[in-house]
């Protein structure tokens, strides 16, 4: 990477790496740093370890080995939008009050709601093109439509730091689009955005850097090298491999 | 009988009825909410589980002090406190599933209760334990019952906000960094505090009847979290009056008889309440526009 880059500051930095569940890596040996104010696709086939790779990222899973270092960012100002949220959609709560559960920094468990607060709400409601539905409660609405209010949520939430894990699968090409224009918007602002994602042609279109992982990292860098057709081969020929009887990985000893 | 004969003299004519009555709005305005946020976060039966858990702290309170409110009480809570403490804590730390927690150490501690209730024997003073007292209600108790009513609806208005999030998207709240495993704790407390108000009036047995059955009958109603604690308090303190009128007139134990109101009142809801009851079901009216 060039000179200009070089003098850019890591978001997270990675030191060989390895996270998993019950001491089976999931994602191994991982060495690399993602940039302040990049925005990168995590890709590779299903179970390559793109999720738990974004959970470690947050801290919701502690690496088994290597370091991974946040250098000074906190909890608070990383937005995470979970593949599976573990949200009950049958709450009865509305969707400007899910909203704004996103100035949670500001308002937090005591703090009132005001007026500034509540437009700042609708705007972006606006921004995800969900204009006048602040009233309406969640039940009733489609996935698309709940994704783009937790999109909505994480515009308010006004982090520096935003993690998305395949936050366009089982939605229609409209709501795709207008979504990733709110990732594109985030680009402008120079926060650091990491997707996770699997539609390679979105990924050309929309993201300067890749990381292609496939349990083990392939290739870490801009779009174009790296989604090159024997990277991509090399991804699929990976097993997904669960051995009970693995033996301990000797790599991080020697 | 004339109406004022049938539905206001009693309280007028009789002191008892009164305290009785005060016991049932206080627990109502304290159960209600609870109640709504048991049924919200599926943990329905926890309550249940829970109510049985009080049963060995207050039977160890009552061989201690004998029929001492205070000391009863403070056995029941610790109990109870005990078993959801124990419950949350492996639910959170191994795989065990939390209604799974909750059945194993609730059902030690039920037993317990009733090999201290057996060995006894047919205590009569014991068995206010289980069957309540509503009618029975001395000033201490009633200064117990609304104490724990007023400083539920304070931690409620407190804290309300972070309960609903903890329940609705429990991620978020860890992704914010926010106190999930102390809302969570607090909302137990809540929880096992109005079970032991309710024993006093209800029994153990019947106390999380007061808290559910308003509270599931209210989803028949109300829509939004708030609405539905006002709900479920509105119908708890109904069942509460009917109760103590259907035990007066006919002469009923007053514990079965309230929560067999409240009963009423879920059946009649699920009949015909206006938010997805049978009757919305099998009648609905012609669609709109958009
Ligand atoms: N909670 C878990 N417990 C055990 N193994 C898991 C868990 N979650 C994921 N895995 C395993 O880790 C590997 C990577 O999974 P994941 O990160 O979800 O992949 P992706 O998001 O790329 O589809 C898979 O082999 C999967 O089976
Ligand atoms: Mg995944």
């Amino acid at each position: 990477m060039g000179d200009g880059v070089a003098a850019m500051t890591a978001v997270f930095s990675l030191n060989d790496v390895t996270l998993g569940y019950d001491r089976h890596p999931a994602v191994h040996h991982l060495t690399g740093s993602f940039l302040a104010g990049s925005l990168t696709a995590v890709v590779g086939p299903n179970g390559s370890g793109k999720s738990t790779l974004l959970k470690g990222l947050i801290g919701l899973l502690s690496p088994l080995d290597g370091r991974l270092e946040r250098n000074g960012l906190r909890q608070r100002d990383i937005a995470y939008l979970p593949q599976q949220a573990e949200i009950d959609r049958s709450f009865p709560i509305s969707v400007m009050e899910t909203v704004l559960l996103g100035h949670w920094r500001t308002i937090g468990l005591f703090r009132p709601v005001t007026r500034a607060l509540r437009r700042q709400a609708e705007e972006a409601l606006v921004a995800v093109g969900l204009d006048g539905f602040g009233r309406r409660p969640i039940v009733s609405l489609s996935a698309g439509q709940f994704q783009r209010v937790l999109f909505a949520r994480m515009l308010l939430q006004d982090c520096p730091v935003i993690l998305l894990d395949e936050p366009f699968t089982a939605i229609d090409a409209k709501t795709t689009a207008d979504l990733l224009a709110v990732v594109t918007r985030w680009y402008g602002e120079r926060r650091t955005v990491i997707a996770a994602l699997h539609d390679l042609d979105q990924v050309r279109e929309n993201f300067p850097d890749t990381l292609l992982i496939s349990r083990e990292p392939i290739a870490w860098g801009s779009t174009a090298e790296v989604l090159r057709a024997e990277h991509l081969f090399q991804a699929r020929q990976m097993a997904e491999a669960w051995d009970d009887r693995a033996e301990i990985c000797r790599r991080s000893v020697v | 009988m004339d109406p004022y004969a049938a539905l206001i003299q009693p309280f007028v004519e009789f002191g008892f009825m009164r305290r009785a009555l005060v016991a049932c709005l206080a627990l109502s305005l304290g159960c209600g909410p609870v109640g709504v946020l048991l049924v919200l976060r599926r943990m329905s039966l926890v309550g249940d589980a829970l109510s049985h858990a009080v049963l060995p702290g207050a039977a160890i309170g009552f061989m201690i002090a004998g029929l001492s409110l205070v000391v009863m009480s403070v056995g029941g809570f610790l109990a109870g406190l005990a078993v959801a403490v124990l419950s949350g804590l492996v639910a959170r730390v191994t795989p065990q599933r939390e209604d799974a927690s909750f059945a194993a150490f609730y059902l030690i501690s039920l037993a317990f209760g009733v090999l201290i209730v057996s060995t006894r024997g047919s205590n009569v003073d014991l068995m206010h334990v289980l069957f309540g007292t509503i009618l029975a209600v001395d000033d201490a108790s009633l200064l117990l019952v609304v104490s724990i009513a007023t400083l539920t609806m304070m931690v409620m208005a407190v804290i309300g906000r972070g309960l609903i999030v903890e329940c609705f998207d429990p991620g978020f709240l860890r992704a914010v960094g926010g106190p999930g495993a102390i809302l969570h704790l607090a909302f137990l407390v809540l929880v096992v505090m109005n079970l032991v108000a309710g024993f006093h009036a209800l029994g153990t047995l019947m106390a999380v009847g007061m808290m559910m059955l308003p509270a599931a009958a209210a989803r028949f109603w109300a829509g939004q979290v708030a609405p539905l604690a006002a709900t479920s308090s509105a119908i708890a303190f109904a069942a509460g009056y009917g109760g103590l009128l259907l035990s007066y007139h006919a002469s009923l134990p007053s514990g079965p008889a309230i929560i067999l109101v409240a009963g009423g009142a879920y059946i009649v809801s699920v009949s015909a309440g206006p938010r997805g009851s049978l009757l919305t079901r099998f009648l609905p009216r012609r669609h709109l526009e958009a």
